[in-house]
């Protein structure tokens, strides 16, 4: 079992969540994280990626969300009952999808909100700032713009960065890539993997850009309609014949005629 | 300088002075608005509570001034976990309205509540605060102005000072800028929105104590103490729900403009201009410039 546990750092055992007392949007999911690794949560939307990374993070309560079943563990520790910040304070921590910057507050305010759990002192907090500057030099230069009037580019870097404020050991980044050029894209998920190389952070990756987000990750669940339904190493993934067709958009037939779009929906179908 | 003119910046002065007080009330509204979405009914109420409590120790307990200060300050915090842990923490997630009509109930219970422990009668408040006129300002400018009015916008201005302190350069301080602006997102980074919301209504408490006092050693601690927050509205309406030099330049414009309507247009049309000028001069607002003069512009994709 410790054994089991030192190279897991999450794992997610058959979970399902319930909105609003009546909503089903997860029927039992299951994943797990190893200690320095990146995983991929793809699929579509609606198909419960985020609400995983709610749910793992203790986001939902606010959102009238509940985890009815299984288990969520965490260095080894069921977390469930623990607070938002309490998770954050043990160094496993979100960033939102859509970035939510602190729009009031300049990008260097917004980064030391990130630090607001921590009680190592202001020495390190400095040295992490600078950390944290280095890995995004752009956050540097506009360190006192108000957060609200920077590109959406610089938000998620404002936002990842934020997270690494807070000393992290994992963190569950939902949909970096929304709404962003694909250069930039490019660039945010080189500097996911250098944290996660050199900081040594592990990553649950929620992605709806699946080649992107398999290029980077080295496992990958997919998720549909609440379910996982195929997950494997991301290299055998994204060779995979269903998850080429599917996701990434290559057919490897050429045009597509009308017919094949119905077996396109049955085999999805058969996928759920 | 000529007389007429005299009579014009003695009625300015007294209206900036009165101006502050609203000021020091909307303030309190403010800030739990700007942190929680709730408007407070209950601030005025807390203003009156406060005094209340400020004197009531003092004739109780027989403290000096200079105790019951920080007993009242003690008695607003706990006051502060109260309402969060009694009615905050099971409104999570309610809609703005219900939250609002639990502040009306609110309000109710903390007027009750101050009647029963400290008496309903009419409390003269004493600390001690000079009264009469500046002899100063009579002799040099032959100006009538208050002292009173005078350290209260002193002491309301130092109070402001050290609350922009608080907010801009501390740690709490930014968490509270931080959840004004996205609660989620606040929860995310590990702030609790708990300890928060224990932080703020007690900063809320003690700014409607400092409030209570300076109303109270002008016109004695009595009910209509919380009538004020009344006037508070108008305020927002004019300098913006959120923001907190809009409370301060709201109170100040208010203040004196009632003051010098009610002077120079009080005879025109029968006076009491000075009771309903706040409340029109907000409806001109709303129409024209809904969001206030600091307040943020409200943009909802639909």
């Amino acid at each position: 079992m410790s054994d089991a546990h030192n190279n897991t750092i999450l794992s997610v055992n058959n979970i399902e969540v319930i909105y609003d007392h009546v909503i089903l949007v997860l029927k039992g999911v299951s994943l797990s994280v190893p200690r320095g690794g990146i995983v991929a949560l793809l699929g579509a939307n609606g198909a419960g990626k985020t609400t995983t990374l709610k749910a793992i993070s203790n986001l939902l309560g606010a959102e009238r969300g509940d985890v009815t079943k299984g288990s969520i563990e965490f260095e080894g520790e069921e977390v469930q009952a623990l607070s938002p910040n309490d998770l954050v304070r043990r160094g496993c921590i979100q960033v939102m999808e859509g970035r939510h910057c602190f729009g009031h507050l300049s990008i260097e305010e917004n980064l030391l909100t990130g630090a607001y759990t921590r009680k190592d002192g202001n020495a390190a907090i400095k040295r992490d700032l600078e950390m944290v500057y280095n890995y995004f030099p752009r956050l540097r230069e506009r360190r006192q713009s108000q957060a609200g009037y920077t590109s959406g580019g610089e938000q998620q870097m404002c936002a990842i960065g934020r997270a690494m404020m807070a000393g992290p050991s994992m963190i569950l980044l939902d949909e970096p890539s929304m709404g962003l050029a694909p250069q930039l894209v490019e660039e945010i998920f080189e500097i996911v993997k250098q944290l996660n190389e050199k900081e040594g952070v592990s990553f649950l990756l929620a992605e709806q850009n699946t080649s992107v987000a398999l290029r980077y990750a080295s496992y990958g669940y997919i998720l549909e309609g609440g379910r996982v339904v195929m997950d494997g190493e991301a290299k055998e993934l994204s060779e995979n014949q269903d998850v080429k067709e599917f996701y990434l958009g290559v057919g490897g037939e050429g045009q597509k005629s009308f017919r094949d779009v119905k077996h396109y929906k049955r085999r999805k179908r058969w996928l759920a | 300088m000529s007389v007429e003119f005299g009579f014009f910046l003695e009625t300015v002065i007294s209206g900036l002075m009165a101006g502050v007080m609203y000021a020091l009330v909307a303030l309190g509204f403010v800030l739990i608005f700007k942190a929680s979405g709730i408007f407070n009914f209950a601030q005025g109420v807390m203003c009156l509570f406060a005094a209340l409590t400020f004197v009531g120790v003092q004739e109780k307990f027989g403290l000096p001034a200079w105790l019951a200060l920080p007993a009242a300050v003690g008695v607003m915090i706990l006051l502060a976990w109260l309402i969060e842990r009694l009615v905050l923490r099971h409104l999570v997630n309610q809609d703005p309205i219900i939250l609002f009509m639990a502040t009306i109930g609110l309000a109710y219970v903390l007027e009750g509540l101050g009647d029963l422990m400290w008496g309903s009668d009419v409390k003269l408040l004493d600390i001690g605060l000079p009264q009469g006129a500046s002899d100063y300002m009579l002799d040099n400018f032959n100006l009538y102005v208050e002292k009173l009015e005078v350290v209260a916008a002193v002491i309301a201005s130092i109070l402001v000072a050290a609350l922009a302190v608080f907010f801009q350069k501390t740690r709490v301080g930014r968490a509270l800028r931080a959840v004004a602006d996205d609660h989620q997102a606040a929860l995310s980074v590990g702030i609790s929105l708990n300890t928060i919301w224990v932080i703020v209504w007690s900063v809320a408490g003690i700014v409607a104590l400092v409030a209570g006092i300076m109303w109270g050693s002008k016109s004695g601690v009595q009910f209509s103490l919380s009538l004020i927050a009344l006037k508070a509205l108008p305020v927002l309406i004019l300098g913006g729900f959120t923001s907190i030099p809009g409370a301060i330049v709201g109170g100040l414009i208010i203040g004196v403009g009632e003051k010098v309507a009610e002077v120079y247009m009080g005879p025109f049309v029968g006076g009491a201009v000075e009771n309903w000028f706040a409340y029109m001069l907000a409806l001109a607002f709303l129409l024209v410039r809904p969001q206030g003069l600091f307040g943020e512009k409200i943009i909802e994709r639909v």
